[in-house]
């Protein structure tokens, strides 16, 4: 009937996604149905309904009686900051292990491959609890703490550093310092006409940060024992350390992989041709090679940035409190709006991914159009 | 005379007219059941139970499974099937029991599970019966010197998600304006494993998993059951879906059928004995050699014999795995209400 071939691909796609988008809807509607058998019509009224559940670790402030939205808040950011630790670890352990898999030294290399065979066939959930119950969990209680050097305290209730208490000025000083902080590498780019020497054209933006942070102290809030647990200072919980260990050390030997193929990539006679002109290995590695391998490796390093993040709802098995953990737990047990719950769980997650994959293309696409 | 006859011609053709009617009356009491007649069909009870806990369902070194609810599922099969083996077990985790059962995955949910309002009317659920009485405990190092949960302020609590226990801490918390801090976690084995390592202060349950948590430390000795419980007393039974009535009356009275064998005094080595030579009508009634309590059940009439022979009476069951021979968990609230427990019957009449 139709003869052109792209004009009957087209319609034999639309006719695939009517039948998707159908059977999406029945199931749609089946669970609807089911739900509405249950408690009422599907709805997300919920969110503004009070809690009754503590979460026990969180970035922002809660207190129970705070709304479900609150709550999915706070998880959400749980969330995120276990997921952007991993990732810039993985990043770094990655990129090391994926260059010694390629070192001239027989032992290096084979250390590396060893590290990414072992890491990469065992099943990631296992690792996790290894890291929790085997190795942290090995560490000495609160009164038995170890004591580390400025005030520091490590313990099976993890890491207590040092905090500081501002005073009157620090509700200004300290964001302050915090957006100098980050004007750093701004900064760094900009081109200046007076020609200082590279380094100092920004960093002296650090020690004036680190002055006003200073400025804003009124003291230290040293961690110390009292009660049942330890006081004071910021506590990094071991849950969270797990967590990014088994998330980072397994999306190191995936990151180290594709690392190494993207240098591989490279034409040996780059190498070759950098060497001859006298450039030090390091610089070669540096200025040549991982500047070119970068475009080969940012779209497979995406799709494990991805995976990293989709599998922080792994950390509910270390009862670190994240997205999955609370909303496919507690919070759905206690609104019992079970489709709404993950529904949100899974918009959520989508939302992130789809943020985070459109950042890299967008970092891909600047990094490919440089120098070609 | 005509008016006459054709007066009782009419009553004839009502009362014909009704017979089948009394016909029917009988027939409602034999409800229709789709999940027993679905279990029938397949030859096998789906029991969904927990993941594994002492005391309440968990594998022996034989693998096979053992435990409290393991023996309720035993009994409804023996009821329903003729064999306490007929059955497969599903674990569920706390988080998606209910949602498990809600599909249709399980025949019936007998899962350490506190029977509450919310879930017999907000998630749509039967609740036929109970079978363990308990209430939220704290089991913390002997060390600490807590005497008081109140004294649990600033503590750190291992415990499970999804369960009614968080609310009972938050309204603990708030009741008292004190902070007993929390940490969720999935499966008992992770949890069980941080309050041992010492990340957290003490572990909280029902009575009977504190003391089944207690077991799997590596000094047992070294912790103590606080004596003051919180969330007042939590019912455990059976859930079953809303909406056949035949099934959750079976799965209900298999749960007297136990305890009316220990009332009694009907035990695993006396049953036969008893059968062959019993005058007690009760006791006629219950071994199913009088009356046809068995077939208005939809069962045959020897269902609650086997039970006593296969499984035991409650008392037995109790023992073998709290008890005694188990945990070593008095009975308490578990025994007979002329013991001093919560434990009753409606009559076998």
């Amino acid at each position: 009937m139709v003869r052109k071939p792209s004009s009957r691909a087209r319609i034999g796609q639309w006719i695939f996604l009517a039948v998707v988008v159908a059977v999406a809807w029945f199931l749609g509607s089946i669970g609807a149905e089911t739900s509405v058998q249950r408690h009422g019509a599907l709805g997300f009224g919920f969110l503004a309904d009070p809690t009754n559940f503590d979460i026990p670790f969180r970035l922002i402030p809660w207190a129970i009686g705070d709304t479900y939205a609150r709550a999915l808040l706070v998880c959400v950011l749980n969330t995120l900051l276990a997921s952007a630790i991993s990732i810039v670890l993985a990043t770094l352990l990655g990129l090391l292990v994926g260059i010694m898999r390629l070192s001239a030294n027989w032992l290096v290399r084979n250390i590396a491959l060893g590290f990414i065979e072992l890491v990469r066939n065992t099943p990631q959930l296992v690792q996790i609890i290894f890291w929790y119950v085997a190795v942290l969990q090995t560490l000495p209680g609160p009164r038995q703490s170890i004591v580390l050097p400025v005030g520091g305290l490590l313990n099976v209730r993890g890491l207590y550093l040092p905090s500081f208490v501002g005073n009157e000025f620090s509700s200004t000083l300290w964001p302050l310092a915090l957006l100098l902080l980050l004007a750093v590498p701004f900064v760094w780019r900009v081109p200046w006409r007076r020609g200082l020497p590279l380094a100092a054209r920004s960093l002296f933006l650090l020690p004036l940060s680190v002055v006003l942070f200073a400025i804003g102290v009124d003291h230290a809030d040293l961690p110390q024992l009292r009660g049942f647990n330890i006081a004071g200072g910021v506590q990094v919980v071991p849950e969270l350390v797990a967590l990014c260990l088994g998330l980072s050390v397994y999306g190191s030997a995936f990151i180290a992989e594709i690392v190494r193929a993207a240098i591989l990539s490279v034409h040996k006679g780059q190498r070759e041709a950098a060497l001859s002109l006298g450039l030090r290995p390091r610089l070669v590695l540096s200025k040549i090679i991982l500047p070119q391998a970068l475009r080969v490796m940012i779209p497979p390093v995406t799709s494990q940035y991805l995976n990293i993040i989709k599998s922080s709802s792994l950390g509910a098995a270390v009862a670190y409190p994240e997205l999955y953990q609370i909303f496919a737990g507690t919070a759905m047990m206690q609104s019992n709006r079970e489709i709404e719950s993950i529904a949100l769980l899974m918009g959520v997650f989508l939302s992130i991914n789809l943020i985070v994959s459109a950042f890299m293309n967008w970092y891909n696409r600047r990094v490919a159009s440089v120098g070609r | 005379m005509s008016r006459i006859r054709s007066g009782l011609a009419a009553c004839g053709l009502a009362l014909a007219a009704m017979l089948p009617l009394a016909g029917v009356a009988r027939a409602q009491n034999e409800l229709k059941s789709p999940t027993m007649d679905a279990i029938k069909q397949r030859g096998q009870l789906v029991c969904g139970i927990d993941t594994g806990i002492p005391g309440y369902a968990f594998q022996d070194s034989k693998g096979e499974w053992q435990g409290l609810d393991v023996a309720y599922c035993r009994a409804i099969a023996d009821a329903l099937l003729g064999s306490p083996d007929k059955v497969k077990y599903v674990g569920t985790t706390s988080k998606v029991r209910f949602s498990v059962l809600a599909s249709g995955e399980i025949d019936v949910l007998i899962r350490d599970s506190e029977v509450t309002f919310i879930r017999n009317t907000q998630l749509g659920l039967d609740e036929p019966a109970f079978n363990f009485y308990t209430a939220q405990t704290f089991m913390v190092r002997k060390s600490l010197n807590v005497a008081h949960a109140k004294d649990l302020n600033g503590a750190t609590i291992c415990l499970l998600t999804g369960t009614t226990l968080e609310t009972n801490i938050a309204d603990y918390n708030r009741a008292n304006n004190i902070k007993i801090n929390t940490l969720l976690f999935d499966k008992p084995e992770e949890a069980f494993a941080a309050a041992d390592a010492g990340r957290c202060d003490g572990y909280t349950d029902d009575g009977g998993s504190v003391a089944a948590a207690r077991s799997t430390m590596k000094k047992p000795d070294d912790w103590m059951f606080i004596p003051e419980t919180i969330g007042g007393l939590q019912a455990l039974g059976p859930f079953t879906r809303l909406g056949d009535q035949a099934w959750s009356r079976l799965v209900k009275w298999v749960q007297y059928a136990m305890v009316e064998g220990e009332l009694l005094g009907v035990t695993r080595a006396n049953v036969d004995q008893l059968k062959a030579s019993t005058k007690d009508p009760e006791m006629r009634r219950y071994l199913g050699l009088d009356a046809d309590f068995g077939k208005l059940l939809g069962v045959d009439n020897a269902w609650a014999y086997r039970i006593a022979k296969d499984i035991g009476n409650y008392g037995e069951v109790y023992d073998a795995y709290f008890g005694d021979k188990g945990l070593g968990l008095p009975r308490g609230m578990n025994n007979l209400y002329n013991k001093g427990g919560l434990f009753v019957t409606p009559s076998w009449k």
